[in-house]
């Protein structure tokens, strides 16, 4: 669609909404500037046109809009904002001792880097930003331009080699305002990283997040996406790769403590014979609101998905999954299969799931499913019968049930305590 | 192993239990005294699993009318939990698999709820580890399964010899083994009945459930019980399971007929 009929398109969706809530709020942001200068303008201009979300935009419509007004209370974040300065104590155990810690926030200065990652030039970096976005369906995402009217630096990192530190980012907000950060990330031909993220979120902030991923021929990268609320804490991410030839991203999301959280995954595997491996979990309680939406198009051959979404809710939240597949006539002998399983432990609580598949190839192999479930009377009742009582049978039951997704994520040492939480919040 | 001076350990008096309101035990009666090795055999939808699973508390099994008295407790008024920790023990014919839940942290749990009640010191991970790798040799089990999700991705012979170490570890008083045999191949029969009289002692019982004489040839019963339309209709010694082998069913369920006609 050209920029022209775009704007037309989102005009007429304007007519049919109220004014948006948001229009003071955006005039509130800083003038536009830097590098992202163009992506600010185009983001603000796409806030003031399309309004909050509708419950008509398939994206949104299991959704409660009215937590997204939570947003535009507050007020920026910038270099002079009072980060909470986590501390050590604070964060997971790194990985390992040879990791690179980065804590990103609005205004971060840039430290030194251990041999195997560089900083990317401003005008090298115009080759990649925004690239991913343009080649997948997250041009059109809400959350994307309300990341690019907000964002004011990207931290841009390219990563050669294979033997390197593991990489863990954490991202930083500030009690009472909206942390806006985006990054990008290049990994070179035949490079593999580990990858770690840490969205920790206080009372009354949020997080408005983009990350771009471009993966060259032959890459490889393990990505963890720990994401962990608190309070009236609200994050939205967009999660943008783009695979090259017989590159492989594997995920692992873990949310849970949100009052909302959205996390889009966006890839594209665009010449094909590349793998992709997405697992998630989300746990809801009280009020919270956790989705994940998910797209992944093959845009060449022998691509091949691996999906498990897993969520587990209880008291009054909600748990959504979305999920699409697109396999396009040129990507034939795709293998991709995708599996939304949701425990619903009380009768308040709500899941919705919708996998989705488009396929016009017609030599494929795709699967897709969803469970929504109560805990096994059969597991509970092996679990009792060796004299471990309901309660205690129903937490190992949860710490299973969870296990199957955390322990694919890179914090040896304290994965345990992470589900302790996980569990002990439930 | 009969003593006649031995412990009543388990009263079973005019049972009758139903699942989804149909009517499956209507009348059982069975006495088990310390060290006495029970089986019961029978038809499929004798009832035979049912009695097994009333006796260990699942939640889907209505008790109707009846008492069971094991060591002197009430045991129908017991959570399962509770029925497990007093010695109560099933081994289940088809054992289920725990994604995500670990062997070892599983049967820690279990031993330790189990100790607890005995009056005995819990275990840590350390001590139990010592413990079970000295009890796995008793069912020949590749220690490696301990460390693998409950059952998850095991064989049928492997999920029973999980089970007798179960039982190994939690020296139940009173053990219910539901098809034990089923699934199996006669070397690992072979090694499940070994571990199971091993198990057997003058101060603990057995109950067998079984189709088939060929577990009985391994574990000699001290008193076979058949099962039919939820009652148990015929008592005898290992004679009457060959006799069952040799002539099947329903030879005994004629006998049975004509009796009653006479």
């Amino acid at each position: 669609m050209s920029g022209l009929k775009k704007n037309l398109a989102l005009l007429s969706r304007v007519e049919l909404r109220m004014i948006s809530p948001s229009v003071n709020w955006i005039n509130s942001l800083p003038a536009p500037e830097g590098l992202l200068e163009s992506f600010q303008l185009r983001g603000r201009q796409s806030l003031q046109l399309a309004g909050l979300p509708a419950s008509s935009d398939e994206d949104w419509r299991f959704s409660d809009l009215e937590r997204i007004k939570l947003l535009f209370k507050l007020p920026l974040a910038s270099r002079a904002s009072k980060f909470s300065g986590f501390s050590e104590q604070q964060l997971p155990p790194s990985s390992s001792s040879d990791t690179v810690r980065f804590v990103v926030r609005p205004g971060m200065d840039s430290q030194s880097l251990p041999k195997g990652f560089s900083y990317i030039s401003s005008n090298e970096l115009n080759r990649f930003l925004g690239n991913a976005i343009d080649h997948s369906a997250a041009n059109d995402d809400w959350s994307v331009a309300l990341n690019n009217a907000c964002a004011g630096r990207v931290l841009a990192l390219r990563v050669n080699g294979t033997d390197l530190p593991s990489l863990e980012m954490v991202l930083d907000n500030a009690a009472g305002e909206l942390a806006a950060t985006r990054i990008v990330l290049v990994l070179e031909p035949k490079t593999h990283l580990d990858l770690q993220h840490i969205v920790l979120g206080n009372s009354d902030s949020s997080h408005s997040h983009l990350l771009e991923i471009y993966l060259g021929k032959e890459a490889s990268l393990n990505h963890g996406w720990l994401a962990l609320g608190g309070g009236d804490a609200t994050c939205v991410a967009d999660l943008v790769i783009q695979q090259d030839l017989r590159s492989e991203y594997a995920l692992t999301s873990v949310q849970a403590g949100w009052t909302l959280s959205r996390l889009h995954q966006h890839v594209v595997q665009l010449n094909g014979f590349a793998k992709t491996i997405l697992r998630g979990l989300q746990c809801t309680k009280a009020h919270e609101e956790i989705t994940t939406n998910s797209t992944v198009r093959f845009d060449g051959p022998e691509g091949c998905l691996e999906q498990l979404n897993k969520a587990v809710a209880i008291d009054s939240s909600h748990s959504i999954f979305m999920g699409n597949i697109d396999v396009p006539r040129v990507a034939q002998r795709t293998n991709a299969s995708q599996l939304s399983r949701n425990l619903l432990l009380s009768n308040k609580a709500r899941v919705d799931t919708k996998p989705q598949l488009t396929i016009v190839a017609d030599d494929v192999k795709c699967s897709h499913g969803a469970t929504v479930t109560q805990l096994q009377e059969e597991e509970l009742f092996y679990m009792q019968s060796r004299g471990i009582g309901s309660i205690d049978a129903t937490q190992l039951l949860l710490k299973g049930y969870c296990q199957d997704i955390i322990k694919y994520l890179q914090f040896n040492d304290d994965r345990s305590n992470i589900i302790d939480q996980l569990i002990g919040r439930l | 192993m009969i003593n006649s001076s031995s412990e009543t350990i388990l009263e079973i008096s005019d049972l009758h239990a139903s699942v989804e309101d149909q009517s499956i035990l209507k009348g059982v009666n069975l006495r088990i005294n310390a060290g006495e090795i029970h089986a019961v055999m029978g038809r499929n939808g004798s009832g035979k699993s049912t009695l097994s699973k009333v006796l260990a508390g699942h939640p889907s099994y209505k008790v109707n009318k009846g008492k069971v008295v094991f060591l002197g407790k009430d045991l129908l008024s017991l959570e399962p939990e509770e029925r497990s920790r007093i010695g109560v023990f099933l081994g289940f014919q088809y054992p289920v698999e725990i994604p995500g839940v670990s062997n070892l942290e599983f049967l820690r749990v279990a031993t330790n709820s189990r100790r607890k009640q005995l009056g005995e010191e819990e275990l840590d991970t350390f001590a139990f580890e010592d413990l079970v790798r000295s009890r796995i040799k008793l069912v020949q089990m590749d220690p490696a399964f301990l460390e693998r999700s409950v059952n998850e991705g095991f064989s049928g012979g492997e999920k029973k010899r999980n089970e007798i170490l179960q039982m190994a570890l939690l020296e139940p008083v009173l053990s219910i083994l539901d098809e034990t045999d089923s699934g199996l191949d006669i070397d690992a029969l072979r090694i499940v009945a070994a571990g199971v009289n091993e198990l057997a002692k003058p101060e603990n019982a057995i109950l067998l459930i079984t189709h088939y004489q060929r577990l009985l040839s391994e574990i000699t019963p001290d008193f076979v019980h058949v099962m039919s339309s939820g009652k148990i209709v015929r008592t005898g010694g290992c004679e009457l399971a060959l006799e069952l082998e040799r002539l099947g069913y329903e030879w005994l369920e004629e006998e049975l007929s004509s009796t009653k006609q006479s």
